[in-house]
């Protein structure tokens, strides 16, 4: 590379045409200090840091189809009548919207394509968002310095959501007309404001005629764009911060170990997306999605049962179902529909302020103030881990129950029962699932310990001079070792605050709180497994047999803090 | 906030710095493991074949795409469209396949293999960068005179807190119609509108209506003014909230309120087609326990009960419309709903 600086010695002249071509942009943007600084730039290696790149390689597909959709589809709520190839549908009175839909399908060759293609990625894309979030926060992978970078990571999964809630409501057929009919009811639920609410988002009456072209601007402008504004910004910030790295030998908080940019990353990632594009391909040309000739155009009479929404709009589709009607109330002659507002509304923000709150929560309670590099193993922290199972546990009773009426049909049992069922699943089963999950992480942890205080198990029985029969055990390699004590177990938080002030004597205002979140500090740190220390291994090794129970007992013992 | 932060926890270890003699030592990389390219020359050679064959089976999708393309025609039946989009997607598929695992299996079996170790770099300002920066700004406040200047802070402030009103109020006042939230209040039907069956659109005579029978209920067009009639686009609007769901019960299993004696004709009962939870048609009539099922949440309304509420997440009974019939035997309307119909709203009772 040569550079423009005066007092700089005078670059050797290039000679080859790659060489010019490098010259001649160089002197015009500087782009060598990039490329220098990139081309060689590290990245650690792991199968779950596939999640994200299949979110951004589907949302790429999304692009390229959808920009071929857009040259086709007619965002417009004018009647024509349907005068095209599908006979069951002739002479009918359709939208345009629905009328190009059908002509994308029928009559433009390829367009069928990549309409499946389309809507299969967008299903993958919010597939992949969600599982690439759930790697992140059982790794620990949000905690400083990367915060601010989860919090752009939610933005991006709510922005999907609207973006596929939005995109199938525009092909205006039966189906997504319902949906839509739903969200008015939502919308006209929320107090004071809802009637008018509905009336800003349908421009009048439901269903109007402005729904469709809105949707449409917002569909294929307003989200897209702020998607990659913001896809934008957390790739900056994954560079910024290099990638975490999940822990082993010479990994360490200061460092990145991997394979450079160039050429190995540039080969597997982009070997990747055409991977993904290629399975949705094949994903659109064999499998029918939204066959919306079937459901007829929007028509606000007919509604079919067992009909269901994109997978990720389950669980407010269940939410709703679980609700008990009574729960709408009048107050001083004011409708207060608690019974659409609560599972539509309160249920979905507590879901997404924990997502969008924890890693704060968690950074507040371990007062840890590091940068850490380092993914934890999910074991080694087994409070967050089984808050993430209870979460998850919760969001899939609610898409269960999105789909009852589906589980009724196929198991041939009573709806009204499995909604009970649910009913009850969904406060009882995620703190289930939070207690065995801790429970299993924690009996993870002490296997750990036990491998590396008595190392492997060898199945060999040796007798000595006494008489005294042991198991000979391998011990653990350097690596194998280092994997399983390389973790810091955090205390709980010592409360800070006193109850009164020492010196008046008056209460401390700030006690409270301080107690509070210690409290939380408990919760989380109270169970916890200590690495092993070199101390114990050596103390371990010392009695190479010690007596069978000693053995069994020594992590219960040394290892475990707290009740 | 420039010196490291060391929590220490008075019964915990130190989180950050802990002594070197309480723990392992970093066993450092492990050893790299050679791979079968690396070390024998005809494996090298297999895989760069391998990586050819598989870049050549894209050539050859995309070739095979663009004969589909071109020589499969859409003959618009169902089974056409779904043969070429078959095809299509095959070929598609294979293209793209070929150039992604062809790229993926060169990376991973020629490209080197050997691990790099990168620094980290704090991510925060050095602090002498910061304090210049902190500087920086300081200056560019003391320059402009702002904390001084009160008055023209406040002009400042109120000119840009203000001006988003130019755009926000023509599009608020814009976006929601004429806002005339009352609309959602009434529907098509009138005294003496009569029932007609959807989508057909007939008149319904009572006689023609045998016990048990459900109809899907519309206004008749004659009926209603000409510029919301079907075909027209006013019509959806308004068939939304007039949709109708009529039976014809057994008299002796039909339980009816004291005021709403005279609402029903002969057994037979009309009601919103309209769910009261979010407003889905409630479209599953039940013959043999005359409940109506709502698809959407599994609401379900005992018609023979005054439409109330038996299951699932409404609250409200479906509003009655109030039928008879007239001199010829139709049956019509005897006047609107006498309450709104659909899902709640905060001021629905007023
Ligand atoms: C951001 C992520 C996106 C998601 C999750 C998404 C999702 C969807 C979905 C589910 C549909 C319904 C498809 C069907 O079955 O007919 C749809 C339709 C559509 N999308 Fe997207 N989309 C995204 C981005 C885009 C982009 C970037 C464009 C254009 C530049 C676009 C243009 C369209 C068009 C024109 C339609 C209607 C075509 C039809 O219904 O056949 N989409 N989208
Ligand atoms: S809309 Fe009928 S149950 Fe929800």
């Amino acid at each position: 590379m040569t550079t423009t600086e005066a007092t700089a010695p005078a670059p050797a002249v290039p000679t080859t045409p790659a060489g010019r071509a490098a010259d001649y942009l160089d002197q015009r943007t500087g782009i060598g200090v990039a490329v220098k600084a990139f081309a060689r730039k590290v990245f650690p290696d792991h199968w779950s840091f596939l999640l994200g790149e299949i979110a951004l390689y589907s949302f790429v597909v999304l692009i390229i189809t959808g920009i071929f959709l857009t040259m086709f589809f007619v965002p417009s709520m004018g009647l024509t009548t349907y005068d095209g190839p599908v006979t069951t549908l002739q002479g009918q009175t359709v939208s345009e919207a629905f009328n190009s839909t059908l002509r994308l399908s029928f009559e433009v060759r390829g367009g069928l394509l990549m309409r499946q293609i389309h809507h299969w990625a967008a299903l993958i894309f919010v597939a992949s968002a969600v599982t690439h979030m759930m790697r992140v926060f059982f790794t620990g992978a949000f905690r400083k310095p990367r915060e601010l970078n989860w919090m752009v990571g939610f933005t991006l999964l709510i922005l999907s959501l609207l973006a596929g809630f939005s995109g199938y409501s525009l092909p205006d057929d039966v189906l997504s007309g319902n949906g839509l009919r739903i969200t008015d009811g939502v919308v006209k639920s929320i107090p004071i404001i809802g009637s008018y609410l509905s009336y800003f988002i349908f421009g009048g009456e439901f269903p109007g005629h402005d729904i469709i072209p809105r949707l449409f601007t917002v569909h294929v402008l307003l989200i897209p764009g702020l998607i990659l504004a913001l896809v934008g910004l957390h790739l900056l910030f994954v560079v910024l911060h290099k990638h975490t790295q999940y822990p082993g030998g010479g990994r360490t908080d200061k460092n990145v170990v991997g394979f450079p940019l160039f050429p190995v990353y540039v080969a597997k990632a982009g070997g990747f997306f055409f991977v993904v594009f290629g399975l949705l391909a094949l994903m659109g040309g064999t499998m029918a999605i939204n066959n919306v000739w079937n459901y007829g155009p929007y028509d606000p009479s007919p509604v079919s049962a067992g009909a269901q929404p994109d997978w990720y709009m389950l669980f407010l589709e269940g939410s709703l179902r679980l609700m008990p009607g009574q729960a709408e109330v009048v107050i001083g002659g004011f409708t207060l529909s608690l019974n659409v507002l609560i599972p539509a509304v309160v249920i979905p923000g507590l879901l997404f302020t924990f997502l969008a709150l924890y890693p704060f929560v968690e950074a507040a309670i371990t007062k840890d103030k590091s940068p850490r590099n380092v993914l934890d193993r999910p074991r080694n922290v087994p409070t967050r881990t089984g808050l993430g199972v209870a979460f998850l546990t919760a969001f899939i009773i609610l898409a269960l129950a999105g789909s009852n009426d589906l589980i009724a049909t196929h198991f041939r049992l009573s709806i009204n029962s499995i909604t009970w069922v649910l009913r009850f699943a969904l406060f009882i089963a995620p703190v289930i699932a939070f207690w065995c999950t801790k429970r299993i992480c924690l009996g993870l942890q002490r296997k750990d310990r036990e491998l590396v205080l008595h190392g492997h198990e060898h199945g060999r029985i040796v007798r000595t001079e006494t008489g005294e029969y042991f198991e000979v055990h391998k011990p653990l390699t350097e690596q194998e070792r280092w994997l399983r004590v390389n973790y810091t177990a955090h205390a709980p938080l010592e409360l800070s605050e006193a109850a009164y002030d020492a010196t008046t004597g008056e209460k401390n205002p700030r006690y409270r709180k301080a107690k509070r979140w210690s409290a939380l500090s408990r919760f989380f740190f109270q169970d916890r497994i200590e690495p092993v220390t070199p101390a114990e291994l050596e103390a371990a090794q010392h009695h190479a047999h010690p007596a069978p129970e000693l053995a069994a007992r020594q992590p219960e013992t040394d290892g475990r803090v707290g009740s | 906030m420039n010196t490291p932060d060391v929590t220490t926890h008075e019964t915990g270890r130190e989180v950050t710095a802990a002594t070197p003699a309480d723990t392992f030592a970093d066993p450092g990389l492990p050893d790299h493991k050679d791979r079968l390219a690396d070390k024998d020359p005809k494996a090298s050679r297999r895989a760069e074949l391998q990586t050819v064959i598989l870049f050549a089976i894209s050539v050859i999708g995309t070739i095979s795409m663009m004969i589909v393309f071109f020589t499969v025609p859409l003959d618009g039946t169902t089974a056409g469209v779904r043969t070429q989009n078959l095809a299509l997607g095959l070929c598609l598929g294979f293209a793209l396949l070929g150039i992604g695992l062809g790229a993926v299996h060169w990376a991973k079996t020629l490209m080197s293999d050997h691990e790099v170790v990168e620094e980290r770099h704090n991510v925060a300002t050095e602090p002498e960068d910061r304090e210049q920066a902190v500087a920086a700004l300081a200056a560019g406040v003391k320059d402009s005179g702002i904390a001084r200047r009160g008055i023209l802070k406040g002009a400042v402030v109120s000119a840009l807190a203000l001006f988003p009103l130019a755009i926000a109020v023509p599009l608020v006042a814009e976006v929601g119609g004429d806002w005339n939230i009352g609309k959602f209040r009434h529907t098509l039907w009138r005294r003496g509108t009569r029932l007609a069956t959807d989508p057909t659109g007939r008149p319904i005579k009572a006689s023609d209506v045998t016990i048990g029978s459900a109809y899907h209920v519309i206004p008749y067009q004659e009926d209603i003014p000409e510029d919301v009639r079907p075909g027209t686009h006013g019509w959806i609007d308004e068939k939304a909230k007039a949709i109708v769901l009529m039976v014809r019960l057994d008299p002796a299993v039909l339980k009816e309120a004291e005021d709403r004696k005279d609402w029903s004709h002969d057994g037979i009962v009309a009601y919103s087609k309209i769910c009261t939870h979010v407003g889905c048609p409630v479209a599953l009539y039940e013959q043999q326990t005359h409940h109506l099922l709502c698809p959407c949440h599994q609401s379900t309304f005992d018609v023979a009960d005054g439409a109330k509420v038996v299951f699932g997440p409404a609250k409200r009974p479906l509003p009655q419309l109030p039928i008879t019939v007239d001199d010829e035997g139709y049956l019509v309307a005897q006047s609107d709903f006498l309450e709104p119909v659909g899902p709640s709203f905060w001021e629905r009772l007023k």
